[in-house]
Formats: C-alpha cells, structure tokens, sequence
C-alpha cells in the first residue's frame, strides 16, 4: 500500500481555471503582505497604534495575515474542488478513473 | 552556561529516539523500489502528508530559532513566524499542483519534464544540494544547542548525535520512514506547544521570576577628583573604567573576582554601577564567566520584568492572563534585556552584555533587531529582503516539493497543503506566547537564543522540559531526514542517473542514494559544529534566499511563459545560487564569522533576496529570449 510507482494523473479540464484563481488569490495575498512590509519600514510608528482587544497594529496585522493565509487556502480548496467536479464530469461520466 | 542533567529528560530522550529509529526500520523492510525511498510511492493519506508537511516545515529553525529570536528581540523574530507562513501562500497558489502534474520524484525531474536538458539536470541537482546544505547547517546548531541543557554535553557531541542517527534512517529507510516520523512530530510540537503557552498564561506576568533568579547588582557610585571612579560600597572597589560606543564600562574587583559593570546616571542624578554578564577569553587562552571559572557557575540565565502593568498599575504581578491581555500587559510593561557588546581589555577579548531596558511598546512593535525605526537605509532594505526571501522561498525548497509526490492526486496535495498551512499557521502564532514568556521568565542563556523554547518548558517542570526536549530532537531529526533524502536524491537520481546516465538496477539507486545521504550527513555534522552559536531561524532565512533566488524562478516561468528555454532555466539556476551565495559570503555577519569587523563587509547584506532574487529572474528572461532567437534561427537555416 506505501509503495510502488508514483500514480498517471488523468487529465484536468479544470487546472487552466484553478491556475488563473490561484494567480488572482496570491496577489491579493500578496498585496496584504506588502502592506505590512511597507507599513513597517515607511511608518514604523504605526506599527504602535491599538486596534483590536488591547492589541497593537503590528501584532493584529501579523495574526492577520497567518489566519488570512488559512481562510484562504480553504476558500481556494474550495473552489478548485467545485471546478475539478463541474469541469471534470463528462470524463465520470464516461467512466475514466 | 553550566546544566544539570535530568534523568527523567535523559530516560525519555533514549525512549523517543529508539522510538524513531524502530519506526524508521519498521518502514524500511517495506521498501522495496526507488520510488518507495525517495517519494513514498506516491500513496500516502492527505492528512498524514499534511501534518508530516507541518513537521518537516517546522523544523528547529520554528522552534528553537523564532522562539529565542523572540525571547532576544521581541516582534522581529515573529515576523519570521508571518514570512515563515506566507511563503505556503506562493507555495498553494502558484506551484503545488502545476508541479505535481509536471513532476515525477524530484525538483529536478519537474523542471526537466519539459525539456530533456542535461544542463537543466546538472544545475537544478547542485541548486538541491546547495540548498539542502544551507537548511542543514541551523538544524544541526540547533541539535547541538538542543542536548547542552538536556544532556548535559558539549555542543559537538549533539551535531555528531543527530549525524548519525539521521544517517541511519535516511540510510535504512527513506521517504516512507521520514513522513510519519514527521506526522508524530509535527501532532507532537503542536499539542505540547499549546500546553506550554497555557502555562506561560496562567503564570502570568512577574517582576521577579520563580525558583533561584540571580539578583543583578547595582553598586552606587561617585566620582572623586583624585581616583577617578569609585564605588560607595566598600566591598567593590573600581579597578580601571574604559568608553565603549558612547557607554562608560567599569572593571570592578570583589574578593579577587574581577566583573565588568556599566557606569549610570540616575533620575536623581546619582551615579551606579549595573552589573552586566561577560565572558572573557584571557590571552593565556583561559576562558572566565562573569570572571570565574565557568565550573563557579557565575554566568546566569537572564530576562525579567522591570515594571509589571496589571490593568492601569504597577504590580508585583498580574496573575492568570488571557492570549489578548498577555500580549496588551507585556506592552504595557518594562523588560530588562541583555544586549551584547564585544571588547578588549588589553590581552584580553571581552563579550559583555549588559542590562537595557526596553519598554514594552518596543518589544511589540518591529525594530529591536531589524532597525527599521532608527537604522541607516541598508538596515531597511535588509529587512525588506529578508520578508520577500521567506515569502518566496518556501516553495523553492527542496524537502518541501518531494512531499508534493508523495499523495496520489492534485487534490489531495492541495488538502496537504492546506492541513500544513492551519497546523503551522496555529504553531507560529504560539511562538509569540512561547518566545515572549521565555523572556520575562529569566531563563534566557546569553550565548545561544537557541535554548530559549526548552529552558521556558523547564521553567515549567521537568516533566515538560522532557517531553519538549525529546520532540525538539525529533523536530531537527526529521527535519534533517528530510533534507538528505533530498540531497542524496539529487545526487543519486538527478547527477548520477540523469546527467551521467550511468546504468543502475532500482537496487543499485537506493544503495547509491544511501551512500550519498552518508556523504552529505558527513558534511552537515562537520558544518553544524562550525556554526555554533548563531541563531537558527537566521540561518534558515539565508537557506530560504539561496532556493528563492535559484529555484523559484525557474519553477515559476517553466509554468507561466512559454518562452522560457532550456538555457534560459540553467542560466537562471546557476546565476541565482552563485550570486545569492557570493552576497552572503561578503556579507557583514559572515565577517564576524570570519573574525573580521563586520563594517568593513563587502556587501552591507545579511539577507541577499533581494539582489539575487530579481537576478536570478532577469538571467532567465534575458537568456531565454537570446536562445529563443537562436533556435528560431537555426530551424530557419535549416529550412
């Protein structure tokens, strides 16, 4: 069960359109994360203003960007896994593996 | 710094690493092929392979490194938990499945499915082992560092530990072995990381931490027209006073010791002497600790609290906090913190660190290390190429990408990835509890942040110390399993099968693949013993530079333009390891290594991204429009 050859992939009618939605989610990602580099080079003392539940700024964008890296994955997860069954059904249908 | 070893921790130890080793040879009767050694055949459950990613990933660099970077610098060492983590952004975004579908085994063979280049195989095979190298070397410092407070043994004797047991599995076993040693670990870290900052939560803050903390002492002083410096009490008696960058240091003498204190003014005016810790290596080669022989046991564990805020007011201490109020009263307190200067005092090399208070606003907020608030302009654009470096170096690694081949569809490598992101995400955002807590609690070791994580634990009890110190032993073991699977599949599979193309049975790979994993674990411990002293996650941050800079834009544009070229990817490959090597050889913490003044480096860089990243990306481009030309020429003529 552990071992032997690694598996042929079949074809995906979907991976054009999960490239393209994975594209488009890291640079809004990645915008973020600019942000928080920016902030802390051109306005460091931004980083000491409160915001949230007694935190500062630069811990609350710091949280921020591990749980929006999350939320994130399971949203793209999500949507690759409605594209894989809706661009992929013909091949079920016609009985592929 | 001199331990006490602890029995129970030494027990538990022997049990977890047997433990391992039984598990690795378990899983080696069922290897049977090359694919079983280098990729697990392909067929291991999502789950499993997403924990065991979070395992590989964090490796000592997360644990020991973020945590004592914390634990010494306050929020700069977490904003390698956030680069850390944003990396798998690019990682589940951009690469895991295009390379998945592309690849067979390795870097290599994924970047080769387009081309049949023996350049491309030459140059990615050397990009692996480079990179591999460089992940290596923080992880033995970091084993090394580990067994000084669990074993009782020198630093050396843990690099040679992991050495060897490392080179056992990987030699005994591989791919299969390494994922579930990793899927332990990884659950492990995690579980017990909660249980410590529940600890560090219910301790609260105190201005004077529990059990026998050292009372540092402040001398009251005056200046006498003849003497010079003079201590009021007359058990000190001021031997000699010398400038050091805008500070006065003084030799004080007390019943034949001699210690270094710093010379300040306070509110009121008076003059007192603060001791500071130093080491001092004597010219005769003798080393002293706070001026005795280091078996005085004189150089204590530092870091306290200076001022306690519980709710609006000075206490004694704040009792049982919650995750928010925590992190709102540490910044809302006063931390002492030990910061370390280097001197001579005649013959005499001095390392000193002395007392700095820092309010709490600072230790939350990014600077303390990086500079960013008061640094010079290369202090800013090293913290800037430090974030672009983790945020795309993660992908670029190349223990990281095998695991992509180890589960049997895209699909799942998507759910790996997404498991991996939420168990590392949830871990870094304890590190902040974990390196915080270790620095208000005195249990920071002057001379390796390193320990900072397991000494917290000990703080804590033995029982838990054990426990923490046993999976941060098998966090560097499977980490390092990982890495020298790679590398020996590099040279076993990438350099000698596809680029010499030399004829070998499946049986005669995996025994060249286990001779190579020995070779590289050879070269590791060396490597690892070199490097003590320095911080791990640093380290890590310049091995994520090196496969950013040489992989990513391969990996990348192969999947992105279509006219990148066989020439243009081995260009790029070779262009980024060269320069992003070369940046940190002349980089100003490697002459310190080096015994050299660190300002007259020749590249004011510690972190080389960002020269070599967008290099790295322009070679490729460049040379594969040039070779593009080319080819079209040639198939014209030969039209």
């Amino acid at each position: 069960m552990l071992h032997g050859p690694p598996p042929k992939l079949k074809e995906d009618k979907a991976s054009k359109r999960k490239s393209i939605l994975g594209v488009k989610l890291f640079f809004v990602y990645f915008f973020v994360y600019a942000g928080f580099v920016t902030l802390a080079v051109a306005y460091p003392e931004s980083m000491g203003v409160r915001v949230i539940f007694g935190l500062n700024l630069a811990v609350t964008y710091g949280f921020g960007l591990i749980l929006l890296a999350i939320i994130m994955g399971f949203v793209y997860h999500l949507a690759c896994s409605r594209l894989e069954d809706k661009l992929n059904i013909e091949d079920k249908k016609e009985g592929m593996p | 710094m001199i331990y006490d070893p602890s029995t129970g921790a030494v027990i538990l130890f022997i049990v977890f690493v047997t433990s391992v080793l039984l598990l690795s040879y378990y899983f080696s009767l069922k290897t049977k092929t090359s694919s079983g050694y280098f990729a697990a055949g392909g067929n291991i459950h999502w789950g499993v392979n997403g924990v065991a990613f979070a395992g590989d990933y964090l490796s000592a660099a997360s644990f020991l490194g973020i945590c004592g970077m914390i634990a010494f610098s306050g929020y700069d060492g977490f904003l390698y938990s956030i680069g850390f983590l944003a990396g798998w952004v690019v990682a589940l975004f951009i690469v895991a499945e295009p390379l998945k579908r592309m690849g067979k085994y390795t870097f290599t063979d994924a970047l080769d499915a387009k081309y049949n280049s023996r350049g491309i195989k030459l140059a990615a095979a050397v990009s692996t082992l480079v990179v591999s190298m460089f992940y290596l070397i923080p992880q033995m410092v970091g084993a090394g560092d580990l067994v000084v407070p669990l074993l009782g043994l020198p630093h050396w004797a843990g690099v040679t530990i992991v050495g060897s047991v490392v080179i056992f599995i990987v030699a005994t076993a591989g791919m299969t072995s390494t994922t579930y040693v990793q899927f332990i670990k990884g659950g492990m870290l995690i579980v017990f990381s909660i249980i410590i900052t529940g600890y560090i939560l219910n301790h609260g803050l105190k201005l004077k931490p529990d059990g026998q903390y050292h009372e540092y002492v402040q001398i009251p002083a005056m200046v006498d027209e003849d003497r010079g410096l003079i201590s009021k009490d007359p058990a000190y008696r001021v031997v000699k006073t010398l400038d050091y960058d805008q500070k006065e240091l003084a030799k004080v003498e007390m019943e034949g010791v001699y210690r270094w204190f710093m010379v300040s003014r306070q509110d009121d005016g008076e003059l007192v002497l603060d001791e500071m810790l130093s080491k001092t290596h004597k010219g005769d080669g003798t080393v002293l600790y706070n001026g005795a022989p280091r078996e005085e046991r004189r150089f204590y564990q530092v870091g306290h609290l200076s001022r306690v805020l519980g709710e609006g007011h000075e206490v004694e201490e704040t009792g049982a906090l919650n995750p928010f109020t925590f992190l709102s009263s540490i910044e809302e307190s006063e931390i002492v913190r030990f910061e370390r200067i280097l001197f001579t005092d005649g013959s005499d090399q001095v390392t000193a660190w002395y007392q700095n208070i820092t309010s709490g606003k600072d230790i939350m907020t990014p600077g303390l290390r990086f500079g960013i608030k008061e640094g010079s302009f290369w202090d800013r654009i090293n913290f800037i190429s430090l974030m672009l470096a983790l945020f795309l170096g993660t992908s670029a690694l190349p223990h990281i990408l095998i695991r992509y081949y180890t589960v049997p569809s895209e699909r799942d490598a998507r759910k790996s990835t997404i498991v991996a992101i939420a168990a590392i995400g949830f871990f870094y955002m304890l590190t902040m509890y974990l390196g915080l807590g270790a620095m208000v609690t005195g249990v920071l070791d002057m001379e390796s942040s390193n320990m900072s994580a397991p000494l917290l634990a000990r703080y804590f009890g033995v029982g838990v110390f054990s426990v923490i110190s046993a999976i941060a032993f098998a966090t560097v073991l499977g980490t390092v399993s990982g890495l020298i699977v790679a590398s020996s599949g590099a040279i076993a599979h990438d350099f000698m099968d596809s680029f010499l193309k030399i004829k070998m049975t499946e049986k005669k790979k995996v025994t060249a693949g286990k001779l190579a994993a020995f070779g590289v674990g050879i070269v590791a411990i060396i490597l690892g013993i070199l490097f003590q002293g320095m911080n791990v996650s640093f380290l890590v941050g310049l091995a994520f530079a090196v496969a950013a800079s040489a992989n990513l834009p391969s990996i990348v544009m192969i999947l992105f333009w279509k006219k990148t070229t066989a020439r243009g990817i081995t260009a790029s490959i070779i262009t980024g390891v060269i320069a992003s090597v070369g940046i940190i050889l002349m980089s100003p913490v490697m002459f310190e290594r080096y015994g050299l003044n660190p300002d007259d480096a020749l590249i004011p860089l510690d972190n080389p991204g960002i020269i070599s990243i967008p290099l790295s990306f322009l070679m490729l481009i460049v040379v594969s429009l040039i070779t593009k030309k080319r080819n079209h020429t040639m198939e014209q003529s030969k039209a």
